[in-house]
């Protein structure tokens, strides 16, 4: 029983209000700035000129944006698709139906790495993999070298990185997605002499498929806009080996104060952002 | 059935191997934070508490403590009442735009804040805000209300209608009847929606270290930045024993949520329209 008011939308107001002015606006400057030669701060602001297409010219032949294009690609394949949703997905399955302490326990350890601030994950992450860290003590028990891997290896560290940090987000989406699953299906399968991996091939995955996608959607937005944790475990180094669109933009805004041309980055970011984010919502079949 | 009971220990090792994994790179940080001495690798500490002392002696640290609770919780305070607000003709009343409106606000949910932030403190600049705490505290509002909105909506929607109409007809208004029968029975939504938003903005490093600049303005998430960057030698116990207690707020916070959440883990509510 819903009603019609001509006053209920002033309850909006507060919202629309600040997505006006901190959500929409910026969106919009990311547009006109883009295309402006806007550099340094205060007065270059004031006395802006239009460039047209010259930041996006400069854009596309500028190596160093098109290896960061890469590098992103690169990053969102390992550390979104292939690292969390199906780490994610194997560590629910392998859950199901297993000792409740057990899973509790495993929980709360793959959880950790998720509550945990970004910034704290980076500095684990460092001292993890650093020349005398975690990592290196390890394979020295069984008499392997140590590996400088930040340096050697930094895009692999900071994909495993992002993995540790996320994955839990994915498990848990999947496990109530698997709980979901009516028990007698699979049952039945079983009786009629299915092996798991045919259960798990004709059952399990198509039922879930659904949620597969949506969170695959979710994951490479949240992972598109990962900044902090190459930040500051690599600043984008050594070189730019690990320095994915975000952190390209940054560097190009705040250390170069190239801000038309580190706002041209951002709306390469944002177009990429809203396609993305499209998908996912096509993928969830919302109905508002 | 030995084969099945094989294929069982054989999950269960495999389980252990990728739990150990994912705690490996914790037991550093627990490790250290308790040593003077402490190194980047693992090592048995002299288990003291010198480090968390020396952390919570220092007033800038704890300055930066408290500027995050406040950047964070006038964020998550602001973020429920605008999103209770708009969840409420949202959920209760027919609207020409609504379906739109909806749509707007799920597209908005999902993209990546980091895209904005070059021209957001242009914006600030221009407006002579930046290093200001309130406004970055409307911008992280901002940030984070479309997903409050969202998920207000979702849980407002389970409450029912015909409490309130038993109100309107003791004569109560549109909104005593938001604030004394619908506000109270969401108090679970509303409280996972205040942690969800706290911990999130507790945990942002990357907007409060565009928008503000002078050392006495940063939160904790900044600050431990700087800690890290600035000490040439770092101080790793310090370091350690300070990410932990920067941690501790997002882990009980999460611990707490998790009893609202009876109804475990779905997209936020994005399965119900």
């Amino acid at each position: 029983m819903k009603r019609k008011s001509k006053g209920a939308f002033l309850f909006l107001t507060p919202s629309v209000l600040l997505l006006l002015i901190f959500f929409i606006v910026p969106i919009i400057l990311t547009i006109y700035f883009a295309f402006t030669n806007m550099a340094l701060t205060g007065s270059a602001a004031r006395n802006l000129q239009f460039i047209g297409f010259q930041n996006f010219t400069n854009m596309f032949q500028d190596p160093d944006f098109r290896i960061s294009v890469w590098r992103t690609l690169v990053f969102l394949i390992f550390s979104a698709v292939i690292g969390q949703v199906i780490l994610g997905f194997i560590l629910a399955l392998l859950m199901k139906e297993k000792n409740v302490t057990f899973r509790r326990i495993i929980g709360i350890i793959v959880i950790a790495g998720w509550v945990t601030p970004e910034i704290v994950v980076a500095f684990c992450m460092v001292a993890f993999f650093s020349d005398n860290g975690t990592l290196n003590q390890i394979i020295g028990w069984f008499g392997i070298s140590p590996v400088s891997w930040l340096f050697s290896f930094p895009m692999v560290s900071v994909i495993i990185a992002n993995i540790w940090h996320g994955t839990a987000f994915s498990m848990m989406v999947y496990q109530s997605a698997l709980d979901e699953i009516p028990k007698d299906i699979e049952e039945a399968a079983t009786i009629d002499g299915a092996n798991n991996f045919k259960i798990l091939r004709y059952i399990t995955i198509p039922m879930v498929k659904g949620s597969i996608v949506t969170n695959m959607m979710l994951v490479t937005l949240q992972t598109l806009g990962v900044f902090t944790l190459i930040y500051t475990m690599t600043g984008g180094g050594p070189g730019t080996s690990t320095q994915t669109l975000p952190v390209f933009m940054y560097n190009q805004a705040f250390v170069n104060y190239q801000f038309g041309y580190g706002t041209a980055i951002s709306l390469v970011l944002l177009v990429i952002g809203i396609v993305a984010s499209l998908f996912y919502m096509k993928s969830m079949k919302v109905k508002v | 059935m030995v084969k099945h009971r094989l294929q069982r220990n054989i999950q269960y090792g495999i389980l252990v191997v990728l739990g150990l994994c994912f705690l490996v790179p914790l037991f550093w940080i627990l490790l250290a934070s308790f040593d003077t001495n402490a190194q980047q690798g693992i090592r048995f500490p002299n288990f003291t508490l010198d480090n968390f002392s020396a952390v919570l002696g220092d007033s800038g640290n704890l300055r930066s403590f408290g500027v995050g609770v406040i950047l964070s919780g006038g964020q998550a305070t602001l973020v429920v009442i605008a999103s209770v607000l708009a969840a409420y003709p949202l959920s209760r009343y027919e609207m020409r735009f609504k379906k739109s409106f909806l749509l707007s606000i799920l597209f908005m949910t999902a993209l990546p804040i980091t895209a904005v932030m070059v021209p957001v403190f242009q914006m600030f600049l221009y407006f002579k805000l930046q290093n200001s705490i309130f406004a970055t505290m409307l911008f992280l509002t901002s940030s984070s209300l479309p997903y409050g909105i969202w998920m207000m909506k979702s849980f407002m929607d389970s409450v029912p209608i015909d409490l309130e109409e038993a109100a309107w007809i003791d004569g109560a208004s549109i909104w005593g009847g938001l604030r004394k029968v619908v506000a109270p029975l969401m108090l679970p939504g509303i409280a996972t929606i205040a942690i969800f938003t706290f911990s999130g903005s507790w945990g942002n490093f990357f907007v409060p270290y565009i928008l503000l600049q002078t050392p006495e303005k940063l939160p904790a998430s900044v600050t431990i930045y700087q800690f890290f960057g600035s000490h040439g030698m770092v101080e790793y116990g310090r370091l350690a024993a300070f990410s932990l207690l920067y941690t501790m707020p997002s882990v009980v916070l999460y611990m707490f949520s998790q009893r609202y959440m009876s109804k475990g883990f779905s997209m936020g509510g994005a399965t119900k329209g």
